[in-house]
């Protein structure tokens, strides 16, 4: 460790929040980031009661605030983890999950328990009513780790069957759930992924799974009728049955629809106008040529950090088609080519555990031609939009939430360590000498 | 020898991109119109449609000329069943998957795609697998390489749904560990059609008697919408072709006993391996018959196949056409053709009708293609020799006037596509892990 410049002024435990850090700082000297506008090269960012109360190059820090010496550091929005499945617990197989169903990449980790299905209005795979705020484990290890990487806030989905559940946004401070939580449902998380073998249940198939889809949305439409009809006057009509799996899908603000390569991008965008849902597509890797139809439907797009590459135990002579080699030489250059023609995109972990991966992967869409801001966006305020918590997260501005990461360097250079997290204004440091 | 497959553009598109209004002249050609006799002649192009084909055609200064002396142009061929260009064929876990259907997963960028088009094939019917006795919807398809999921189909073309017969839908499915599905008889695959089809007449019921009390201002919560039965429906009110996939002579004849039990109209049946003993019952209905030329025993219910069956259909007024239902037998249906002038007798030109415009009129699309007339789409195939000869290779296809695929082009580009895979392969090669000293 080389100049750690932190000068805590002479400190009373009263003024500290629950970790040790005060209510009320400022950060001084230091490079600040705001993502939404231009950087200041030294500056003051004002934190009051886990809100940032100013940012600017002359701030004077108002009597009462706590100073910590910024000189040499760089501040910037926490990162926000735009489709994640941190701090969901393992899934157990069970029945309803489809058993001897094989995992696809469009997945994600295998995190969330099926309850029991049962019942007469049974909808195989279709657990629209699970709630990520009610499955996390505060405290995951997966989430610490990020949080030490600069992550702030990841927006966690249940990812397993077709209607896989509803997302939340979740500040990564730890503690009790109900102060983790940032607004409200993010989302209904959607595979394609045919659960079932052949001659085993419907559906088997991709076709069945669009059918599928399709089917029980205009059942969800008939449902809310049904139910307003019965509401206004329920003289003379038959009641309408519960059915927790179409209250899901009513529920759900915008669907997530998994969208890898072009022919599914334009398949997934197709369908999701077909539907009329507010929708975001997620994965991306053939993103690098798709910029064109993404960018005629202004369809929203959360790429993954997960690049493609070559499966290491495979065959070292086999060769494989044009098409798969020119995937993995070309994915990182996705995110430029989308910068570029102006789609809206963010970044996700994609399954990538280890935080120094997450940067590298960053770094490879970077050297491909993605600027340095836009990356940033790509994990700040991009992300933030796509679930409408942009005016709450993903910069620093006066009145938002004083999710910041610090560190001694650029947010992407290879040496550059991070120094402090504050997350609701809560200060984290990561542990000193740990391997990530 | 293994068979050459062309490699096809990665993000390939038409290699001549006709602008709006461009005008071509094809001349010097052999013409082998199918519905017009054969002549020495021109073909004059506007827009991508035919506007003129004849021993001369007027031809305006600034048309581009293509000059295929010694060549013959034939329609683009069309094949009445193919489960090319999708990603999915089977909903193989119901009976009844008429909910499904093939455009859901189209896929343009399949590689079967451009080798059909290598193969002269310009327009396909893309059905739903044999899997149940009431399959999905399809979707007829140009072989557009190059272009997007909407693009690639061939607007206008009637729908239509795919039935099966006989064996592959009697089979319970899944192998070890899956759940038995019903049927197991050709008894039980009848009986799963007729109990569909009453479900459709109940539910179509079910709305008719909504609507009238809605008109008649009752307040009443409207039925749910069914996307297995709305196909069906369909059907009933002949908005839906049937294509139904059979081999023998009895459950041919079943099919068409429920179909006039409920009154509607099998479009084709395909396969139809036994269709030469019950042609006059099939002409009689009016369904259409799309086969194969000689491909049989490959089991039970395809053993009492013969290669005069299209001919024999064909004598006793039946429409019918050749299919490929394979990637591979796709890519040389003018052989199959020319299979039925050795066994049967057919002319030539009855031969090519078989894989031109006859597919057309099964698929009610033959105002648009299927033979070479002004006004039909410029969907056309340049072969070095005549297409029933053994030796012809296709040169060139055009679909719409604009041409995608080019035999000279595919070959050049051969070597830097070779090229860029070696450098990439040796690229992408994991890093050995470093062993310690």
């Amino acid at each position: 460790m080389k100049r750690r410049q932190l000068l805590l002024a002479a400190a009373s435990a009263a003024a500290f929040g629950q970790s040790g850090s005060p209510d009320y700082f400022a950060i001084v000297n230091a490079a600040i980031h705001p993502v939404s506008g231009p950087a200041v090269g030294s500056g003051t960012l004002l934190v009051r009661n886990g809100l940032i109360e100013a940012v600017g190059a002359n701030l004077p820090v108002p009597a009462g605030a706590w100073t910590i010496e910024g000189k040499g550091l760089h501040v910037y929005p926490g990162l926000i983890d735009a489709l994640s499945h941190w701090g969901l617990p393992a899934a157990r197989p069970s029945a309803a999950g489809g058993a001897g169903r094989r995992r696809t990449p469009d997945d994600g980790p295998a995190n969330v328990q099926f309850p029991e299905e049962g019942g007469p209005e049974e909808r195989p795979s279709n657990t629209s009513w699970l709630k990520a705020s009610e499955l996390v484990q505060p405290n995951d290890a997966n989430l610490i780790a990020a949080r030490n990487a600069g992550y702030a806030t990841a927006v966690v989905f249940p990812s397993a069957g077709i209607f896989a559940g509803q997302g939340t946004a979740l500040n990564l401070g730890g503690g009790r759930v109900g102060d983790m939580v940032v607004g409200g449902p993010a989302g209904l998380y959607l595979t394609m992924a045919a659960v079932r073998s052949s001659g085993a249940g419907f559906p088997g198939s991709l076709m069945g799974s669009f059918a599928y889809i399709r089917q029980i949305y205009l059942d969800a439409r008939h449902y809310k009728l049904a139910k307003a009809m019965y509401a206004e006057n329920p003289r003379g009509l038959p009641r309408p049955s519960y059915d927790r799996a179409l209250e899901g899908v009513l529920e759900a603000p915008r669907i997530l629809l998994p969208a890898n390569r072009r022919v599914e991008m334009e398949r997934m965008i197709h369908f999701a106008q077909e539907l009329k849902v507010p929708y975001l597509l997620y994965g991306g890797v053939e993103s690098w040529r798709s910029a064109g139809i993404l960018k005629a439907a202004n369809a929203p797009l959360l790429v993954s950090l997960r690049w493609p590459q070559r499966d290491r135990e495979a065959d070292p002579e086999a060769v494989d088609s044009l098409r798969t080699l020119e995937t993995r030489e070309l994915a990182p250059s996705g995110p430029s080519a989308l910068e570029k023609a102006g789609v809206p995109f963010a970044f996700y972990s994609g399954g990538i555990e280890r935080p120094a991966d997450i940067r590298k992967a960053v770094r490879r869409a970077v050297d491909a031609g993605l600027s340095n801001e836009g990356a940033l966006r790509a994990m700040t305020l991009h992300a933030a939009r796509m679930y409408g918590l942009h005016d709450r997260l993903g910069s620093l501005e006066a009145g938002k939430i004083a999710n910041l990461f610090v560190t001694d360097g650029d947010w992407l250079a290879e040496k550059t360590a991070v120094k402090m997290v504050f997350i609701d204004g809560r200060k984290w440091e990561p542990s000193a000498g740990r391997p990530e | 020898m293994r068979r050459r497959q062309f490699l096809g553009g990665l993000i390939a598109g038409p290699w001549v991109a006709s602008a709006a209004g461009e005008t071509l002249v094809i001349r010097n050609a052999k013409i082998l119109t199918v519905t017009r006799g054969s002549f020495d002649g021109a073909i004059l192009i506007r827009d991508g449609k035919i506007v003129e084909a004849g021993p001369t055609v007027n031809t305006p200064a600034a048309a581009r000329i293509i000059d295929a002396a010694g060549q013959f142009v034939m329609p683009g061929i069309i094949d009445c069943h193919s489960h090319i260009g999708t990603e999915a064929v089977n909903e193989g876990s119901v009976s009844v998957s008429s909910m499904t259907g093939i455009e859901d997963t189209v896929n343009p960028e399949d590689i079967g795609i451009y080798r059909a088009l290598a193969g002269g094939v310009t327009t396909a019917n893309i059905l739903h697998g044999s899997a149940n006795a009431i399959g999905g919807k399809n979707v007829v398809i140009k072989m557009r390489w190059g272009k997007n999921a909407a693009e690639i189909l061939l607007a206008g073309a009637a729908p239509g749904i795919k039935f099966a017969l006989g064996e592959n839908p009697k089979r319970r499915g899944g192998g070890l560990g899956a759940q038995l599905r019903y049927p197991a008889t050709r008894m039980g695959v009848e009986d799963v059609i007729r109990d569909a089809f009453s479900e459709a007449k109940a539910y179509k019921a079910a709305w008719d008697d909504y609507n009238l009390g809605a008109a008649r201002g009752e307040r009443r919560i409207p039925p749910r919408r069914d996307l297995r039965l709305e196909p069906l429906v369909e059907v009933l009110e002949g908005k839906r072709f049937v294509h139904a996939h059979c081999y023998r002579a009895d459950e041919i004849l079943m099919l068409l006993r429920v179909a006039d039990d409920f009154g509607f109209k099998v479009r084709t049946l395909q396969h139809v391996l036994e269709g030469y003993k019950v042609a006059k019952e099939i002409k009689e209905h009016g369904a259409g018959a799309s086969t194969f030329s000689d491909w049989w025993s490959y089991k039970m219910e395809a053993f009492d196949a013969i290669p005069y069956n299209a001919a024999l259909m064909h004598r006793r007024g039946v429409l019918v056409s050749l299919n490929s239902d394979s990637s591979e037998l796709m890519r040389h249906l003018n052989q199959e053709a020319a299979k039925t002038v050795r066994y049967g007798g057919l002319s030539d030109e009855e031969a090519l009708a078989l894989i031109t415009i006859n597919p057309a009129k099964q698929l009610a699309i033959d105002d648009r293609v299927g033979s070479i007339e002004p006004g039909k789409d410029a969907d056309l195939v340049i072969y070095d020799k005549h297409p029933l000869s053994n030796y012809a290779k296709v040169q060139r296809v055009f679909i719409d006037g604009q041409l995608y695929f080019d035999r000279d082009q595919d070959m050049s580009e051969r070597a830097g596509k070779a090229e860029r895979r070696k450098t990439l392969h040796e690229k992408q090669k994991p890093v050995p892990a470093r062993r310690p000293q």
